[in-house]
């Protein structure tokens, strides 16, 4: 049989994929541009065929500890939000990190600070990749460029989720949560059975059964000693996330001679400027970090040892490419552009910001 | 009558419930804490729901309450608890969930996840330990602190111009639609720990039966915060907080 290819928002991609994913709960508070996540859940109504749970909370900070509460109970859960109610979510997310707990949570950016504006950003870069919360964790972090990503980036953060019991995070923005887009939806995958759910998460708060310990979810421990080898037990398995899960996307690098680095929407627009400077004779390629956190370091200090000069193009003020930098260790120059506040470049202006800051 | 038969099974007038372990309590003498959460262990096991039940502790002085009762635990983030339990209980459906929490925790920081579960008749149980104080932090002034009451931040005791009012968060329960059983105990007396341990064990069955949210409050003691001794702490919470705090059921839905 054919694959159905259907078109839809990115928001409605990451509701069907979730139920598709057998995902067992949604917990989640309306913000613009991110609604049509649980508007879509509400019209189909996946408790009557899946099972899964679909509330809306009080608060984006009730939704995170339902989310906190049902994955500690070994549950697969997620809730979205966009930028003001994910800086609601960051005690939360601390939790759920030190607790060591698996969920997906969505965030479809718009610009800040404050209440900011509705329209696209990617200025959520650092509170997403360098912790957002109190204590030493990291989100993984997933930034899908496109509505078939929206889709596909479901299961896999809930997969790379439970095998590292950590929290990811998809980091879109208000492009790809509102742009409509064919999309093929992932294969479906049946929620798991109470058995497979407790093989699978023996740590899990199912109610204990005579012959085991109790299950305590919990992130306190005041003995400084303890807390320490917790720790370093979370930053080994953070070290494993860096060797084993970095992903990214390599275009028309083989013969650049300039390297764009560009995430989630501002790759797609950053895609067309690098086509334009080519049909001007411009050899530039484009690397496109899937993984913001893991982030690519290794392909980037490679490209610094062949290229002239990078430009990090961002829907911000310039925060990636202090990643960048550090991964090039000042090899070559490493530039920034990058628009602000909602707005969203034309590819022309990236091929000027091009050519009057790396080029020359 | 001899040793021996003191000690006969037919005898026996109490017995530890087989779900508190041997951990020492971090309680101060004279709180009531120890108190209620025996009563908890033993409603469970005599529920027989050792093995499906789920308790949420709290941020504060109960925050260790998953040393004591050897079930399945999630500790919440402060006031949380509430929106830890939805969760669970809308998952695991057959499970009976609890949340455990003081003041601070519930009627403070937590107001929005207390009153919006309650609201949504959540099916859980929610146990509210009213000392008046933050014991944990050493003292402090709490939402349900009483007017002219002294703590560590109203040292000059609770006035409403610069403090406010202290809350009835029960009695706001009790208007709410989503509850079932809304009852203020205490634990300072035999007959009231008897009371109290009728009144949690109803909750709990209410939660099982699909009925609606349950709130029971336990007017306590906090005899560290309150700087008395326990018998005085109990003397004077019965001359004190029960005369702002009225206890007795609210509500009770059939």
């Amino acid at each position: 049989m054919a694959e159905e290819v259907l078109l839809m928002k990115g928001n409605e991609a990451i509701s069907h994929a979730a139920i598709r994913c057998g995902c067992d709960g949604y917990f989640g508070y309306p913000i613009t541009p991110q609604s049509e996540i649980l508007e879509t859940l509400a019209l189909v109504k996946p408790w009557e065929t899946t099972g899964m749970v679909v509330l809306q909370a009080e608060s984006e900070v009730a939704s995170i500890n339902m989310v906190y509460g049902g994955a500690g109970a070994g549950k697969m859960v997620m809730t979205s939000s966009s930028s003001p109610g994910i800086s609601l979510m960051q005690e939360g997310l601390s939790y759920i990190a030190g607790a060591e707990l698996p969920c997906l949570v969505v965030n479809v950016q718009r610009g800040g600070p404050g209440l900011g504006t509705i329209q696209p950003s990617q200025s959520d870069y650092f509170q997403s990749c360098k912790g957002g919360g109190h204590g030493d964790y990291h989100l993984i972090v997933l930034a899908p460029n496109s509505v078939q990503e929206m889709a596909d980036f479901v299961g896999l953060a809930f997969d790379l989720a439970f095998k590292y019991r950590n929290p990811a995070m998809i980091l879109a923005d208000g492009v790809i949560g509102q742009m409509m887009e064919k999309v093929v939806l992932p294969p479906v995958r049946p929620r798991r059975t109470e058995q497979e759910l407790i093989e699978q998460c023996p740590w899990a708060t199912v109610g204990k059964p005579k012959n085991r310990k109790p299950n305590i979810i919990t992130s306190l421990e005041l003995k400084p000693e303890a807390m320490e080898i917790i720790n370093l037990r979370i930053q080994a398995k953070y070290r494993q996330c860096e060797a084993e899960e970095v992903r990214y996307e390599e275009i028309d690098c083989d013969d650049a001679e300039y390297l764009i680095v560009a995430f989630g929407s501002c790759a797609r627009i950053a895609q067309k400027s690098m086509e334009i400077a080519r049909a001007e004779g411009i050899k530039v390629g484009m690397l496109r970090p899937i993984t913001l956190w893991p982030f690519p370091t290794k392909i980037i200090a490679e490209y610094a040892k062949k290229v002239k000069g990078i430009l990090s193009v961002e829907l911000n003020a310039g925060q990636m490419v202090e990643d960048i930098r550090l991964a090039v260790e000042g090899k070559v120059p490493v530039e920034f552009f990058g628009r602000l506040g909602g707005i969203v470049p034309d590819p022309d202006e990236v091929v000027e910001a091009l050519k009057s800051k790396i080029i020359k | 009558m001899n040793r021996e038969d003191i000690i006969k099974p037919g005898n026996l007038v109490y017995e530890k419930p087989v779900l508190m372990n041997d951990n020492d309590m971090h309680y101060c003498p004279g709180c009531s804490h120890g108190v209620v959460h025996k009563l908890i262990a033993e409603i469970i096991e005599e529920m027989g729901m050792s093995e499906k039940t789920i308790g949420i502790s709290p941020v504060g002085c109960a925050v260790f309450m998953y040393n004591y009762i050897d079930i399945d635990w999630q500790e919440a983030a402060h006031g949380r608890a509430p929106a830890v339990a939805t969760a669970l209980k809308r998952l695991w459906p057959d499970r009976l969930v609890f949340s455990y929490q003081g003041d601070g925790d519930l009627a403070c920081i937590g107001t929005a996840e207390t009153i919006h579960a309650l609201n949504r008749g959540e099916n859980i149980t929610i146990i509210f330990i009213n000392n008046a104080i933050y014991g944990m932090t050493g003292g402090q002034m709490a939402p349900t602190t009483l007017m002219g009451m002294k703590t560590a931040t109203c040292p000059y005791g609770r006035e409403p111009e610069l403090h406010g009012y202290p809350l009835k968060i029960t009695e706001i329960a009790a208007q709410l639609e989503g509850t079932a059983y809304v009852t203020r105990q205490s634990v300072e007396t035999v007959s009231a720990i008897r009371k109290a341990k009728k009144a949690i064990r109803h909750a709990f069955e209410n939660s099982m039966a699909g009925k609606g949210s349950n709130l029971v409050e336990i007017v306590s003691t906090c005899s560290a915060g309150w700087k008395m001794t326990p018998e005085k702490a109990n003397k004077w919470m019965e001359d004190n907080m029960c005369k702002y705090y009225v206890l007795g059921d609210l509500k009770d839905v059939e």
